[in-house]
């Protein structure tokens, strides 16, 4: 396939408390194989040599694992693939001639810092209230074998922990709720048997906490899983509310 | 318990709760309403002991008014606070990608069924109630005397094609809020994936049978009459 | 200043012990006055945080990204070695020990070595009362894979996401701590340099990343945890933001730098598409366990491969050239990580490349998939199998093992693994020099302390696989704790550090100067433009083989490099925002320096060893004919650099290595 020329349509916001706006640009030449954020890249090298303030953007790793590069690209958390980040994403997803608009995680709890930087420090207050074991780092603890753990409930607690704090579940949500991303937590912690001491307390502050930062109430239409890049399944929303049920009934 | 349902969770639950009540007793108001077609006697001993049976008139009918509300209400406060917990809105979303229409627009087909439960009770609740409480007049629920009202008036109301049809449209606004509604309810009460597959079908069965049987019984009166 | 290793007496299985027996202890009333700064929050930084608030010390932790959950620790993906002797093997501490040092290729610290293997076993321990779900066997205990180059099983792991689970571990113990208030968790900040006080390292200056503001923190000791250089090369795969800007600075500040020519190439990464590339992606290296490693044998089929004529299946078996079997039959493609990179690098510059760039080999699971079609066929009873039914099972086993790679390699090169070989190529993955340490993981600056891979660390001149985990957090939960310990009980009676000191003044203005400097240059080329120069040149001549004439020519090119970027960087944007551009350039700046002395580390070294080859010290005859040659009567020491100014002024303090118990053997691995 020939390169590309593609148009942008991208959103830009000086700060937090900017007024922002999409604004058109123009790449032209992008090869089939760059990543979506290399392209990304070659439109801010080219708005740096003309002067202009680049894009700005999260993203660190560009392997997927990290969690810190979002944007919704067309409409969808990072992009029209499934099962990647947007620094997986790659350009032989599109066409040439293409308009793609990129616009920023969408969400009260997420607000813009600069033009598709979100905050996403609510997603950290929830961790802090309760995303933990209360054990201490001394090493004093019991041999790591002494206590078997059925190899199901160890494989369901690790699909439930790869979630990468992206927050893609939250941007696509219509009610941005963040049940997926505090149900990933508490599911990982609910099938352990080291987490069956404080599952009551983390539930409730878990979720009390997310109520506090603005998230929306979760309606089930199950778009997160269907974004999430790491394929969290919403069983685990299912989980949190039996696990909320019962330590309410406790 | 203190505060679980003033939490989003908890919330949730609470409209499930709510729903299934109501999905059980849309399963019941269809059965008698099927009655209708199958024997007008039958129909009318059952109406009539429904609307004069005082358990049910003055114990599961403020619970069934006090369920149609509560989720309505909490269908609207819900509603807005998700939308107050988006913020900006995006200018492009393709929301077809991820998730149903049906699931994304609970909302719509919630006020769709609204309008018509409001309809419906300017049809038959509110006469009901204004004849036999208000005006004292109970001909027509005795037994024997002159014979029961109730079919009578079930035929009468399905005579008018423009009421038939708001009717079998609001029956499909039903449908596909229960398409999504049944197997969600199921979902906040924290149903898991072992159980997911049948549930769908079952949710599937339900959601279709249930309005398809209140718009057969309309047809049927329309057609037959 | 003479380099004193600080190393207790006694026999080494007994030091740490006794050290920790006979160290002082602070205690918990005066703890709480004490300070400390943490900068950079993955394994190590991460843990260390944890378990110095935990002791009950009042901890600020600094993170660039904007949770400590992101650090790049959590790319890791195969496991983490611990020496717990689950699997019957014959595993010890000793074991561990010994294949560390060997692996290292004999260019560590036996004390350091043999006390990472000590507390190894602690560290499963910790994490699966922290909630890591570490792989288990159907009995519920946990799993064991082995790794490249060593015999026993002792790799724990948790898929293929080892490093990101115990990451979140280690993050989960943060967020208890700041939950408890006794971590200041400052994210999106960067340390733009250290602040000493009467020769001890009392604070930082950081820039607030949101709003620029520069910020002045005071501590009673610092922590340096900010992971490896490897982005000196531009493509590596370290993230994007991974820099040497603290470890450099406190190399600035009076820190040795030490062995920066010892760098891992791992050999299984997706190969370079074109200039526009930003970073590389590794592939497990437990690939190289199924697949084999070939270029064509004929460079007129390597040619029209290259230019798109040929496909890699349309080569018969006769015409490829497996190049690792046929140079080392006893370990063909499992030899160690630098071996099996170089040996890619040779064919590559002997035009055998499979890419259009010329760099890439494949990495082909025909033959495992075939062996495995035939294997589950017998087990199955299938009689007379045809070879699609054969394939189709062979794919099933090989699925199961490696499918989430296969996927991955799918995803970014849009080729079915499965029907078609894989291309590879080495990339720059994990430094192994760093900030020289003490004993106690300190540097040549009192008070200061550097943990991780940012450390010049326990790996000597090569790490071996799943090891770098098992370092950072054995340094940041069991070691930190007890040595700063020791030296904080010195400061119970000093009281807060005032920030509104000359020495804090002092600082700011350097930072604030260089701050300026940028946003006022009003240069020609974007940051990355010298970026990418600058690794050019390393990655052609600091790479996977170097020589003299090479290293020399690369210590005068960076230096120009670096001439240019100060009179021709543009930053634009201003410094009070969010300014990326502006945050490039000052870690660039800083490769640049540290390129150079890498360079220099490189020339020095007039051997071959681990990661480090040198094209003049390789063996001249016998079987070991053309294979690095180390030099243990010359070469057995670190190089710790003192900064002089001029990266190419630096000198060199010599720290010898004594190997008490461990004889020193070359390796083979023919």
């Amino acid at each position: 396939m020939d390169n590309m020329n593609l148009t942008l349509k991208i959103w830009r916001q000086k700060d937090s408390n900017a007024k922002g706006q999409m604004v058109d640009y123009k790449v032209t030449d992008i090869s089939e194989h760059m990543s979506f954020l290399e392209m990304m890249d070659v439109l801010n090298e080219q708005l740096v040599n003309s002067g202009e303030e680049p894009v700005a953007f999260d993203h660190d790793c560009r392997e997927g694992i990290c969690g810190m590069c979002s944007l919704y690209i067309n409409g969808e958390a990072h992009g029209p693939d499934r099962g990647i980040t947007t620094c997986q994403l790659h350009m032989r997803m599109f066409n040439d001639g293409d308009t793609i608009t990129i616009e920023p995680w969408r969400a009260a709890a997420f607000p813009v810092i600069k033009d598709l930087i979100v905050d996403r420090m609510s997603f950290e207050r929830i961790q802090h209230a309760g995303g933990y074991i209360s054990v201490n780092t001394s090493g004093n603890t019991q041999d790591a074998n002494s206590l078997p753990i059925s190899k199901h409930a160890a494989d369901e607690a690790m699909d439930a922990a790869t979630c990468i704090g992206c927050g893609a579940c939250v941007a696509t949500c219509k009610n941005s709720s963040a049940m997926l991303f505090v149900g990933a937590k508490v599911s990982q912690y609910a099938l352990l048997p080291q987490g069956q001491v404080e599952a009551a307390d983390r539930v409730k502050n878990m979720v009390a906490q997310m109520d506090l930062e603005g998230f929306g109430n979760c309606t089930n239409t199950g778009a997160c899983e269907v974004e999430c890049p790491k394929g969290i399944s919403l069983d685990n929303i299912a989980r949190m509310n039996r696990e909320l049920m019962k330590a309410a009934l406790k | 318990m203190n505060g679980f349902f003033k939490s989003s969770i908890g919330r949730k639950v609470a409209m499930a709760l709510s729903a299934f009540f109501l999905m059980f007793f849309l399963l019941q108001h269809l059965a008698i309403n099927l009655l209708s077609v199958i024997s007008p006697d039958l129909f009318n001993e059952v109406s009539h002991f429904m609307g004069t049976n005082p358990l049910i008139q003055f114990a599961l009918q403020p619970v069934l008014i006090f369920g149609v509300v509560f989720h309505f209400v909490m269908g609207f406060i819900l509603e807005l606070k998700n939308k107050k917990a988006n913020g900006v809105a995006y200018a492009k979303n393709n929301g077809a990608a991820n998730s149903s229409w049906v699931s994304r627009n609970m909302i719509w087909s919630g006020i769709a069924i609204l309008a018509f439960i409001i309809l419906h009770f300017i049809d038959f609740w509110f006469p009901e109630i204004n004849t036999k409480f208000i005006k004292g007049d109970w001909s027509g629920t005795m037994a024997g005397v002159e014979g029961y009202r109730y079919y009578e008036e079930l035929v009468h109301k399905f005579v008018n094609p423009v009421r038939v049809g708001a009717y079998v449209v609001a029956f499909v606004f039903l449908a596909l809020h229960l398409m999504h509604g049944f197997t969600s309810a199921f979902q906040s009460m924290g149903g898991t994936a072992g159980r997911k597959k049948t549930l769908q079908a079952i949710g599937k069965a339900y959601s279709i049978f249930v309005p398809v049987g209140f718009i057969f019984v309309a047809l049927y009166h329309f057609f037959n009459h | 200043m003479a380099l004193d290793s600080k190393i207790p007496k006694g026999p080494i299985k007994d030091k740490w012990t006794d050290y920790k027996n006979h160290i002082n202890l602070v205690n918990p009333a005066n703890k709480r006055n004490i300070d400390i700064i943490v900068v950079g929050t993955g394994l190590a930084g991460g843990s260390a945080a944890a378990t110095l608030a935990e002791l009950g010390y009042k901890v600020k932790a600094f993170a660039y990204q904007d949770s400590p959950r992101r650090a790049h620790s959590i790319a890791a993906q195969g496991g983490i070695n611990a020496a717990k002797n689950y699997q019957g093997d014959g595993d010890s501490n000793y074991r561990l020990f010994y294949d560390t040092v060997k692996g290292g290729d004999y260019r560590s610290r036996e004390a350091n070595v043999y006390r990472l293997a000590e507390v190894s076993g602690n560290i499963i321990d910790q994490c699966v009362a922290q909630g890591v779900p570490f792989a288990r066997d159907y009995g519920g205990l946990l799993d064991n894979r082995s790794f490249g180059g060593v015999l026993v099983s002792r790799t724990f792991y948790a898929k293929g996401q080892t490093g990101q689970q115990l990451l979140l571990g280690a993050y989960s113990a943060m967020n208890r701590q700041i939950a408890r208030g006794k971590i200041e968790m400052y994210n999106r900040h960067e340390m733009l340099d250290v602040v000493k006080i009467d020769g001890k390292a009392r604070g930082i200056i950081a820039r607030n990343l949101i709003t620029g503001e520069i910020e002045r923190h005071s501590a009673h000791a610092v922590v340096i945890a900010t992971g490896g250089y490897g982005n000196v090369y531009f493509l590596s795969t370290n993230a994007m933001g991974s820099n040497a800007t603290a470890a450099w600075k406190i190399h600035k500040k009076g820190a040795y730098f030490a062995n920066p020519c010892y760098t891992q190439i791992h050999p299984t990464c997706i190969p370079r598409s074109g200039d526009y590339q930003s970073k590389l992606t590794l592939m497990s290296e437990s690939l190289r366990n199924d697949g084999r490693i070939w270029v064509p044998a004929k460079i007129e089929d390597a040619k029209a491969i290259q230019q798109g004529k040929l496909k890699p299946t349309d080569i018969a078996e006769a015409d490829r050239d497996y190049y690792l079997e046929r140079r080392y039959p006893a370990f063909g493609n499992l030899v160690p990580r630098d071996v099996a990179s170089r040996a890619a690098k040779e064919r590559c510059d002997a035009g055998y490349g499979v890419n259009a760039t010329g760099e890439a080999v494949y990495l082909d699971f025909a033959a495992a998939i075939e062996r495995y079609g035939q294997e589950q066929a017998k087990i199955h009873n299938i009689k007379n199998a045809s070879a699609e039914k054969i394939y189709e099972l062979g794919q099933a086993i090989v699925e199961a093992k490696y499918g989430n790679l296969f996927q991955m390699y799918e995803k970014i090169v849009d080729q079915n693994p499965y029907k078609t070989p894989m291309m590879i190529y080495p990339a720059t993955h994990y430094t192994m020099g760093g900030v020289w340490v003490d004993y106690n993981l300190m540097t040549t600056v009192e008070g200061l302390y550097c943990i991780g891979e940012a450390n010049f660390s326990d790996h000597g001149a090569n790490r071996l696989g799943a090891s770098a985990l098992m370092q950072g957090l054995a340094d940041g939960y069991f070691v930190l704790p007890y040595t700063i310990g020791d030296y904080l009980s010195h400061d119970i009676r000093t009281g807060t550090i005032p920030t509104n000191t000359p020495e804090f003044d002092a600082v700011e203005k350097e930072v604030t100067d260089r701050i300026s400097f940028f946003m006022n240059n009003n240069g020609t080329k974007s940051v990355d433009y010298f970026h990418k120069k600058l690794g050019k040149v390393m990655w052609d001549k600091v790479g996977m083989s170097r020589n003299a004439q090479g290293l020399t020519e690369a210590m005068a090119e960076i230096k120009a490099i670096r001439e240019e970027f100060w009179k021709e960087v543009k930053v634009p944007g201003s410094a009070n925002e969010l300014n990326p551009e502006l945050e490039k350039a000052g870690r660039v700046a800083d490769f640049l320096e540290l390129g150079e002395l890498f360079a220099k580390d490189a020339l020095v070294r007039e051997e071959s060893c681990g990661g480090h080859f040198r094209e003049e010290s390789v063996e001249l005859d016998g079987e070991q004919k053309g294979e690095a040659k180390r030099d243990d009567v010359n070469f057995a020491f670190v190089s710790a650099w003192e900064y002089k100014g001029e990266p190419a002024d630096a000198v060199l303090h010599k720290e010898e290595l004594e190997f008490k118990d461990i004889e020193l053997k070359q390796r083979s691995y023919k």
